[in-house]
């Protein structure tokens, strides 16, 4: 169960895994994720399924290395198992024929991304996509969002590749141009929350997928508790999109850095360990 | 064991004038039996155990044991059964430890219970057997000690390395599955395996055994205890599959199509409930779900695991139920200085077992009773600094006769804490609900079932334990995990 067949290096740092487990890769939609549990003493951690290939019974995750789960990942080899995987979770990304959509990714957020430009697309959309990294070490799946994209805007925050500057350049341009009837943003905290201001400030409808901690994913903890409209709700099972205009992103990001301390503690000695060997 | 709907009190009566039965009665006169004093439970010293992991009741000694059975009077009409939910022949193993028969008392208790090692450990027995004990309503004493009676037996087969297999029919040939692996699923999958029936149990997590696993700590429960009586299981031919959400990984209609029959939602009630004050997102604050699931389950209180764990030196948890009581001692485990409940009732009204109250007690954890929060307090960092609370009086009993604390007006004060556990209670898990529109759920999001056969209202569904209870406990989903297996194959023999 849980075999990895194939690997798929993006950088130094991303790494995406196609994965065996057939009941997922049949009943999965774009916008659902899986919880991962590497080995015996591994965390359970959330990754959205980036794609699916349900004749072969695989999926593949899209995976940067951060923390000690993570880079655990990321170092297993084609042949290698993951202990645990369960999923589709969540609630699918809801798709219709909106018109124009503008779907902005950050980071290893385009990855969870594709499926829903490639969801949109295929109901009627136009899709124009604007996809954004750090530097161009971290901007993946280029190919893959132009062919379901209409138009695509690339930019790095060094200009290492694309254009030079953040997201919100981006898509500021686009909304000055034409009318946007849906905006979807997938990427990390900060670029959620910036991203989600200009869609606000423009009145366009957005959603956003969050990416909060999480052990269970079922609903059964509520550690990845958000306010979104000003009460409280389960990302693992009211979300993990919501319209992202009414999320609490301050409260979101703060949340997440609840276990810094232990992450970067961990993380050190997971290092060390690598290292000694 | 196919007798499940035999005529009990006939069957017991039977089973009283068993030979060796009578003479055990004629050995001593129950004068001698009733002088005798209830024997208190060894427990690991306070202060020791508080700090460490070890089981907190050491169990009896096979000298013990046997002087407890013996003050067990073998009554004409055992009263006990009435109030064992899963229907333990009370006397019959009891009376089996007396004679030193304790492999024989363990088969006894198997016969109807799928896990007497836990339901010995972690039943309320002062509200179910024990209750209804001859000692306890007729003559106003102590009762006799049934549940550490039934650990006692229980264990002693574990660590014979001689565990009996109870006898599984000749297979029938039919496929049903479980959804849920906790206490009601585990109880329903040993009575149909018995019936011949290809079990397949379907869990969510990485772990079988619910809230055995991921709530119920070490301290009161060891896993090992647990995984000896899945094993057994095994043993029966139920089959296990874990990572496995029913209405997401696979459908019913896909489960049908694979050839299942029959459907025992056991899915529970794991939704925790927030309160819903200002603060109470704040980093720091957690349900007791979540606490409870990273040290117990995830192991995040041993070194070498990957998931973390609040640490807090002042953690606040509020609630009076076991879940509390089990959140609060774990945070002395994990090195808090001060360990506090806040209820908002008093002492007498806490729904939690009075032993697990004694031995927080015992271990240090402070009571602030009659006292409920009202807001929380957070530093620059998002981080929980202090909880705003509001003394509580009670006033009339309510419908159910418990008093219902009422609010004293300008009696809000601050005490500090870094960690905060909410244990106010759950709700039912919504998955399956969610995945069948079809299925009648009540005004509390429960499933509606035919309280007579726990039929919901679709005919190959049925469902028990807290998805249909709401929180309540472990012994009560086994016996509606018994019930239900009786009445789906009453369903499933009609069917073919």
């Amino acid at each position: 169960m849980n075999k990895i067949v194939g690997k798929k290096i993006f950088s130094e740092n991303v790494v995406g895994l196609d994965i065996e487990a057939p009941r997922i890769a049949k009943a999965r939609k774009a916008g659902h994720f899986v919880i991962v549990r590497v080995d015996e003493k591994g965390e359970r951690i959330p990754l959205t399924i980036s794609s699916a290939d349900s004749v072969k019974g695989t999926i593949t995750l899209v995976i940067q290395k951060v923390g000690v789960s993570s880079r655990k990942l990321t170092s297993l080899e084609p042949g290698d198992t993951v202990l645990d995987i369960v999923g589709p979770l969540g609630q699918a990304t809801h798709v219709e024929n909106f018109g124009t959509v503008l779907a902005c990714g950050g980071g290893v957020g385009v990855a969870p991304l594709l499926p829903i430009v490639e969801a949109m697309k295929k109901a009627g959309n136009k899709v124009i996509s604007v996809i954004a990294a750090r530097n161009k070490e971290l901007l993946i799946l280029e190919d893959q969002i132009r062919e379901y994209s209409d138009e695509v805007i690339v930019l790095t925050d060094d200009g290492s590749y694309g254009r030079k500057g953040l997201i919100t350049e981006g898509m500021e341009e686009v909304i000055a141009r034409e009318k946007i009837d849906h905006a979807v943003i997938i990427g990390p905290g900060i670029m959620m929350k910036f991203a989600s201001m200009v869609t606000k400030k423009h009145n366009i409808p957005s959603i956003a997928s969050l990416n909060t901690i999480m052990v269970d994913g079922t609903g059964m903890c509520g550690a990845c508790r958000v306010t979104v409209g000003g009460r409280t709700r389960f990302v693992c099972v009211d979300g993990p999109e919501f319209d992202a205009a009414e999320v609490d992103f301050d409260e979101m990001l703060m949340r997440l850095n609840g276990y810094k301390a232990e992450e970067l503690k961990a993380a050190e000695e997971y290092s060390c360990k690598v290292a000694n060997k | 064991m196919a007798s499940i709907n035999t005529d009990r009190t006939e069957y017991l009566r039977q089973e009283r004038s068993a030979p060796w039965r009578e003479e055990l009665r004629k050995s001593k006169k129950n004068k001698e039996r009733t002088d005798i004093h209830r024997v208190e439970m060894p427990s690991a010293p306070p202060m020791e155990r508080a700090r460490s992991y070890v089981e907190v009741n050491m169990g009896l000694t096979v000298e013990e044991a046997v002087v407890e059975a013996s003050r067990c009077i073998d009554c004409p009409d055992p009263t006990c059964v009435q109030g064992c939910p899963v229907g333990v022949n009370i006397p019959k193993f009891i009376k089996n430890i007396e004679r030193g028969e304790f492999l024989e008392a363990a088969k006894t208790l198997k016969d109807t219970n799928t896990l007497p090692a836990v339901c010995g450990r972690v039943c309320p027995q002062e509200k179910q057997c024990e209750s209804n004990c001859f000692y306890k309503i007729k003559m106003n004493r102590e009762p006799v000690a049934i549940g550490y009676l039934e650990r006692f037996a229980a264990d002693y087969e574990q660590n014979s390395g001689n565990i009996s297999v109870p006898e599984v029919a000749p297979s029938n040939g039919r496929k049903v599955a479980v959804i849920g692996s906790g206490p009601a699923g585990l109880a329903f999958a040993g009575d149909m395996a018995k019936l011949g029936y290809e079990v397949h149990i379907l869990e969510a997590l990485h772990e079988i055994g619910g809230v055995l696993k991921y709530g119920i700590p070490e301290f009161r429960l060891p896993n090992k205890v647990v995984d000896v009586e899945i094993e057994n299981l095994r043993k029966m031919g139920v089959k296990f599959e874990t990572n496995f959400i029913v209405g997401k990984t696979a459908t019913i209609d896909d489960l049908r199509e694979e050839g299942f029959e029959g459907f025992f939602v056991a899915s529970g009630a794991g939704l925790p409930r927030f309160m819903n004050i200002p603060g109470e997102n704040l980093v720091g604050i957690l349900s007791s779900n979540e606490y409870l699931t990273r040290v117990n389950l995830m192991g995040a209180s041993h070194s070498g695991m990957d998931t973390p764990v609040v640490k807090g030196k002042r953690v606040v948890v509020v609630g009076g139920g076991n879940t509390a009581m089990d959140s609060v001692r774990t945070a002395l485990r994990l090195g808090a200085e001060k360990a506090t409940i806040v209820y908002r009732r008093s002492l007498e009204e806490m729904p939690a077992r009075v032993e697990e109250v004694k031995h927080a007690m015992e271990e240090g954890v402070e009571f602030l009773t009659l006292c409920n929060p009202v807001e929380y307090i957070g530093n620059e960092n998002g981080r929980v600094k202090q909880v705003r609370l509001q003394k509580m009086e009670l006033g009339e009993p309510d419908a159910d006769g418990r008093r219902s604390p009422v609010v004293v007006e300008g009696s809000e004060f601050l005490i500090d804490a870094d960690t905060v556990v909410v244990s106010i209670g759950v709700s039912p898990n919504p998955l399956i609900p969610q995945s069948l529109p079809n299925l009648k759920v009540t005004r509390w999001k429960t499933l509606d079932v035919d309280p007579d056969t726990l039929q919901t209202s679709i005919p190959d569904i049925f469902a028990g334990g807290d998805i249909v209870r709401g929180g309540a406990t472990v012994i009560l989903a086994m016996g509606d995990g018994r019930k239900a297996a009786a009445s789906m194959h009453e369903y499933l023999q009609n069917k073919q």
